[in-house]
């Protein structure tokens, strides 16, 4: 037997479904933080085990290629005692031309508890939630949101600064393409922080300045005084064509290296949802850099924070729905 | 001989007349044989008693999308036909973008005369302005003119070659036609899903810019001015079109320009929550948008209102919004829908069914649209006040994909009339 208390059992959450965050109130955000706290010693010690969703089934559905949220997803939900089931879609009958909604509609037939979505378009995750009974959890949907990301960021934040709230947060690179991005503009904001983004003018989305956030082209104004620097990865694809020149002009303008750290903070941190690009977005002496870089400490937190949004949205009970 | 009938008890609104008030109307055969007070009327003839309802003349719709020949799953002329007069539309235009192409004189004649043995309500035919609606070969202009195509367009395809569009609008001068182009710069626009702004960016939805609107809007007024041509910009979505449309009136151009019913009630947000019954093309904009377009339509600088009806399948709906197809199934809405115009004090009644009748008839070259004597008895008795709450799933349509699935709106058809034939009655459904 471990020797941790077991964290308490916590009154029912009030949302069923995790696929935006502005679908969550301050409190709720905050609440599920704090209940992702409580599972953070569970990722550290030898007996991880616990039978918060035992009997219950969580199933992995990724339409994308993904390793470490899906695997997050997976410990997180073996964590807590429940039954995963990993969809391998490449080889199922979505790649023999069904849709998502037939796939909705089959998986709804086995009983899942809990549906973990990844899907490369935008709104597949609600589009899902209107057409299944059990709880969704978005998982990265198009260029729209990934909420589970913004969350282990915002802990691991917290586990670093004791705060969110007045902290200047830097948000550098592929904001238009970015769900992570999306989602930590939304979580970040509504718990209080500055948020900057610092982006080439083609990738920046329009009327992002509506968001609450401040604006940059210029990585070194954007950077300034800040405590964060979140990097996105640059997707191959954007490297060059009509939305950069190439990977070389971008790591000179938008890099984080050491050089251009020096006009952040003095205590600035650098985070990056992964994987990443070393030599296009980050240096990889950042990124190794254990007293800079929180890369190690996102992937920690991830586990803890997705077991509490599992749990949380299990122990949805009724009422308000989504 | 068919019946005589007279209209009775009625509230006439005839913008060929500018005449808004109480009158009869007496149809002998299938014309129109009298309007006025104490009309002498055949001893015979059908009393229909309007109780008060307005008649005006049916509705010409100039813009609507089939799936015949080829994709009938989507729509065939028989069942467009039964939404068109079910929503008071007693003429529709058929878009040359069916699965094969309305792109030579066989097909147009085809169109014409299926839609004569299968539609309830009349049907006219575009025609391609390009080979398979490719962008590159002119097609036939002319004998898909002489075999009745009243329009010429390139569908929603909109034709990228400056030289090709150049040369076409040229060419149709000979014909004396009227060229129809979707203004959307397809550089630009790219595979977007809905307007480009805020909404679009939080949402994660790649949108369409204005800016692709406005590009080729400028573009083919130009082209309209070196060439002479008579030229319609199909369904305008920004505000920032209007003034570039309005210069070119100014300018004494022969330049018009259409809306689509669905950017003039709804806006951007009726997107949120991805819903793909939403997703058009052109995009629902911004309120601001929607605001400046009605003013435009009210200032006559946008003279047609269409309803773009564009019916599409469950299988091509029900799907991720970056998949469904755009599209709203909306020939039962046309006349509901805009009468909200009407209702909200934003436009006088005659200057609004005006745009959905005597100006598509101008700009088409039809003798109906109108009500005066020796016109076609093609009427529309409404009741302006029904209370609706529109319920896509009852559509006569095929397409059950209407965007204003569930909006309440006021107003509705009660009878339709084609060529002074009753073949719509609220009560009784289609005769």
């Amino acid at each position: 037997m471990n020797t941790l208390i077991k964290p308490q059992i916590r009154a029912p959450f009030a949302k069923k479904h995790l696929l935006q965050i502005l679908d969550l109130n301050r409190l709720e955000a905050l609440e599920l933080i704090e209940r992702a706290e409580g599972f953070l010693p569970y990722t550290s010690i030898k007996e991880k085990k616990l039978d918060f969703l035992a009997g219950q089934t969580l199933i992995n559905l990724f339409f994308e290629n993904s390793t470490r949220t899906q695997s997050s997803f997976e410990l997180a939900g073996k964590r807590l005692g429940a039954d995963v089931v990993n969809m391998a879609v490449k080889s199922s009958s979505v790649a023999k031309g069904e849709t998502l909604l037939d796939t909705a509609a089959t998986l709804n037939a086995m009983g899942p508890d809990l549906l973990v979505i990844r899907h490369k378009s935008s709104g597949a995750a609600q589009l899902l939630a209107r057409k299944v009974s059990c709880s969704v959890i978005n998982a990265g949907d198009g260029t729209h949101e990934h909420p589970s990301q913004a969350f282990l960021d915002s802990l691991t934040l917290k586990r670093t600064f004791g705060r969110i709230e007045g902290l200047k947060i830097a948000i550098c690179g592929d904001i238009l393409h970015s769900r992570v991005a999306r989602s930590n503009i939304m979580l970040l904001n509504m718990l209080g922080a500055e948020v900057r983004l610092i982006a080439p003018p083609t990738l920046m989305p329009t009327d992002a300045d509506k968001w609450g956030v401040k604006i940059y082209d210029n990585l070194l104004h954007g950077i300034e005084g800040v405590d964060v620097i979140m990097a996105l990865r640059l997707q191959l694809e954007r490297m060059s064509g009509s939305f950069l020149p190439s990977p070389r002009e971008y790591f000179r303008f938008y890099g984080i290296d050491r050089e251009k750290i020096r006009v952040a903070a003095p205590h600035v941190r650098v985070m990056h949802p992964g994987p990443m690009n070393r030599g296009i977005e980050i240096d990889s002496e950042i990124a190794d850099d254990p007293r800079i870089s929180l890369i190690v400490d996102q992937v920690q937190s991830g586990v803890a924070m997705r077991m509490a949004i599992l749990e949380a949205m299990a122990s949805y009970e009724g009422g308000e729905d989504a | 001989m068919r019946k005589s009938k007279l209209f009775t008890n009625a509230r006439i609104v005839a913008p060929n007349l500018n005449f808004d008030g109480n009158a009869e109307i007496l149809v002998i055969g299938d014309v129109i044989a009298e309007i006025g007070e104490n009309i002498d009327t055949p001893q015979d003839a059908e009393i229909i008693d309007c109780e008060g309802n307005c008649i005006m003349p049916g509705l010409i719709d100039m813009r609507v999308s089939i799936g015949e020949p080829g994709a009938e799953h989507r729509e065939t002329l028989k069942s467009a036909g039964r939404a068109a007069v079910a929503g008071g539309i007693t003429t529709m235009l058929i878009q040359p973008d069916t699965e094969h192409p309305i792109d030579d004189a066989a097909m147009v004649d085809f169109i014409i005369r299926r839609g004569r043995d299968a539609s309830l309500a009349k049907v006219l035919s575009a025609g391609a302005l390009t080979k398979g609606l490719n962008g590159e070969e002119m097609a036939e202009l002319g004998l898909m003119s002489e075999a009745g195509a009243v329009l010429f367009s390139n569908g929603q395809n909109p034709i990228k070659d400056t030289k090709v569009m150049q040369r076409l609008m040229s060419y149709s001068c000979a014909y004396d036609t009227l060229v129809s182009t979707r203004p959307q710069d397809p550089w630009i626009a790219g595979n977007g899903n809905m307007a480009q702004g805020e909404l679009a960016a939080r949402m994660g939805l790649s949108g369409i810019s204005a800016n692709a609107e406005v590009i080729f809007a400028n573009r083919d007024i130009v082209l309209a001015q070196a060439t002479g041509c008579k030229l319609l910009l199909d369904m305008i979505s920004s505000a920032r079109t209007i003034p570039i449309i309005e210069n070119a009136k100014a300018d004494g151009l022969d330049v018009y320009a259409s809306v689509n019913v669905h950017n003039l009630c709804l806006n951007e947000n009726d997107v949120e929550d991805y819903r793909t019954f939403a997703k058009l093309n052109p995009p629902l904009r911004s309120e601001d948008d929607r605001v400046e377009l009605i003013s435009a339509l009210k200032d006559g600088i946008i003279d047609v209102i269409v309803s773009g009806h564009d019916p599409r399948p469950p299988e091509e709906k029900r799907l991720p919004f970056d998949e469904a197809s755009f599209g709203s199934s909306a020939l039962e809405v046309l006349l509901s829908a805009s009468l909200s115009l009407y209702h909200n004090g934003h436009i006088e009644l005659i200057d609004l069914v005006k745009t959905m009748t005597l100006n598509p008839a101008v700009l088409l070259g039809l003798d109906s649209g109108k009500i005066a004597k020796g016109a076609p008895a093609d009427l529309i008795v409404v009741d302006l006040g029904y209370p609706l709450r529109f319920d896509a799933s009852e559509l006569y349509s095929k397409g059950k994909n209407a965007a204003f699935d569930e909006k309440l709106l006021q107003g509705k058809v009660l009878q339709t009339y084609v060529d002074g034939e009753k073949v719509y009655d609220i009560e009784t459904g289609h005769i």
